[in-house]
């Protein structure tokens, strides 16, 4: 059969097509990524970072990818063989499948691999199977550091998967369609309903920054990155979950962390940001074949590496959250926020429905006091004000309270 | 036909849950079942109900599930052995029993069926929401009550003191 043909007119080449595209665009990024992560954090930090191989040492990672091939592959004696070897394909595999439904062009015949009904929801749930990998590895590896990596992991994503589907649910109460492609062509119309040559992003509105918000903090932590990185906590945990991985079995945990971290950033682009669409009304008739092929995919492109620089700017600017911190930050504060986001959303849809699209200014203002008071509600609920401050601690082996006596020892003076 | 295979697989998943000793990997059999179970919905055109099925079951319950196997760290294989008596026969003859039952129901209405395959709007969203906030709108809110009821009173359970 002509392979052109194939690619072109058969629905199944279609589709081969569509997922080898993305596919192979992800894994040529995951290097530059690697180099670009370690670059931007090391000027961050003030520091040089990885410059000597190649110009600015962009072919680092293809040093280290190298160095990494052929380190020795150390299988310890004790482990679940099986689910020890299975689990770093099983943490690569949802992060490329994540992507399956998200557009990077307007061409339905090149993107998204599959324009199913449920998109996001399908976004979702294979982010949630990004644990298993995590967790298998953990438990694979018959090591206690490991063990716990699995356990932070598992826990901190049963936590955080419930914020992020009901941030996502108020987008798709507002686009009135779960597909992502229609999530897009949503945002394109003019802001507000009214500035006709400025598209309206999700992330102008105010439910929409809200949810916006919350799906970045539960973003960053189903990558399990810095903050949020428990899982692999260096410090308390040797590596987490990947300690006994060696050679290209920690390599491959390692890309399937760069390729999430990439997808999450496009849907996150795809539903806060507009995805393809450039913000200004452009004429994209004439251009041709070039808007959808060329342009538009660059302009997505270009979300999802602000969305990674945004993740290295946190990795370098946050410490590692303590454990209860992070759960208390997941149930009591963006769960109850992103419900209360979901409802408000609601009735500035009705208000919409009433009133026509001027209600919605009005909205904002009752929606920014409304969310205000909840938010200062439930601080008020779940963090009494300090008991420690004005308790009063009286120490049983001291009689009196210890006043600080200045001596005069004569070093450091002269 | 997509059927055969994915409930082929469907049933070697769930012989897999009780037939291993390890509790992960019974777990891990689970939710591939759950998986399978999923790509038979969608092979029927129901993509809600298999995305569902893979949110709630393979991306939640399970991982519970798994976090629960693992807090616990059974490792002894060996409380999962059983003793091979008259009771382990017995029941093996009494799944076939109701195997054959329900083969026997199902099998020759199945045959007669042309194209397993529902109308192309039966299982999207906006018909299932639909249905749900219209038809069905009295047996969701119950549902949603006695949901809110289970999580009161487990945080009740869990909790000596508010």
């Amino acid at each position: 059969m002509d392979i052109h043909h194939f690619f072109t007119a058969e629905p199944a080449g279609q589709a081969l097509g569509r997922v080898l595209w993305v596919v192979v665009v992800i894994l040529t990024l995951v290097p530059g990524l690697i180099w670009y992560e370690r670059r931007l954090l090391s000027w961050m930090q003030d520091r040089i970072g990885p410059n000597r191989v190649g110009p600015k040492g962009l072919l680092q990672p293809i040093a280290d990818g190298v160095k990494l091939f052929f380190k020795e592959d150390i299988t310890p004696t004790l482990v679940d063989r099986a689910i020890y070897f299975i689990a770093p394909a099983i943490a690569l595999f949802p992060a490329f499948a994540l992507g399956g439904t998200l557009p990077w062009g307007p061409d339905l015949n090149w993107t998204p691999i599959s324009n199913a009904n449920i998109g996001i929801l399908f976004a979702l749930a294979v982010s949630s199977l990004g644990v298993y990998g995590v967790v298998l590895a953990g438990y694979g590896s018959d090591n206690k550091y490991s063990l716990m990596g699995g356990l932070r992991a598992s826990a901190q994503l049963i936590s955080y998967e419930l914020a992020m589907g009901m941030s996502l649910a108020a987008i798709a109460l507002i686009s009135g369609s779960l597909r992502m492609t229609d999530m897009v062509a949503d945002q394109t119309k003019p802001l507000f309903g009214v500035v006709p040559f400025i598209s309206n992003w999700n992330i102008f509105t105010p439910w929409g920054l809200i949810s916006a918000a919350i799906f970045l903090v539960c973003m960053v932590a189903e990558t399990n990155r810095a903050p949020f990185d428990l899982p692999e906590a260096e410090n308390e945990l040797i590596a987490g979950y990947h300690t006994e991985y060696s050679s290209m079995k920690f390599a491959v945990f390692f890309m399937g962390e760069y390729a999430a971290m990439f997808v999450f950033s496009g849907i996150f682009a795809a539903v806060f940001l507009g995805g393809y669409d450039p913000l200004i009304h452009i004429p994209t008739a004439n251009v041709g074949w070039l808007w959808p092929l060329i342009f538009a995919p660059a302009v997505f492109l270009t979300k999802c590496f602000l969305g990674i620089s945004l993740y290295i700017w946190l990795r370098g600017s946050l410490p590692r959250l303590r454990y209860d911190q992070l759960m208390s930050l997941g149930w009591r504060s963006l769960l109850p926020l992103a419900v209360a986001n979901f409802v408000l959303a609601a009735f500035w849809m009705l208000a919409k429905e009433v009133a026509g699209p001027y209600a919605g200014f009005g909205a904002w203002a009752i929606a920014a006091a409304v969310l205000g008071g909840l938010y200062a509600a439930l601080s008020r609920l779940f963090n009494p004000k300090n008991v420690l401050a004005d308790r009063e601690v009286i120490f049983v082996n001291e009689a009196a309270p210890r006043t600080i006596e200045l001596v005069e020892t004569g070093v450091g003076q002269g | 036909m997509a059927v055969v295979p994915l409930a082929g697989l469907a049933m070697l998943a769930a012989i897999g849950v009780i037939a291993f000793k390890s509790p992960v990997r019974s777990a891990l059999c689970l939710v591939l079942n759950f998986f399978m179970l999923a790509f038979l919905y969608f092979s029927l055109n129901a993509e809600i109900l298999g995305i569902t099925q893979v949110v709630v079951y393979a991306g939640a319950i399970m991982v519970l599930f798994l976090f629960v196997i693992m807090l616990l760290n059974s490792g002894g294989e060996n409380i999962l052995g059983e003793k091979r008596d008259l009771k382990f026969g017995g029941g093996i003859l009494l799944g076939l029993v109701a195997f054959g039952l329900i083969a026997g129901q199902a099998f020759f209405p199945l045959l007669s069926i042309a194209t397993p395959k529902a109308d192309d709007h039966f299982g999207s969203p906006q018909a299932i929401g639909l249905n749900l906030f219209t038809t069905y709108a009295w047996p969701f809110e119950v549902a949603s009550i006695l949901l809110l009821v289970g999580i009161v009173g487990s945080i009740l359970l869990a909790k000596r003191k508010l």
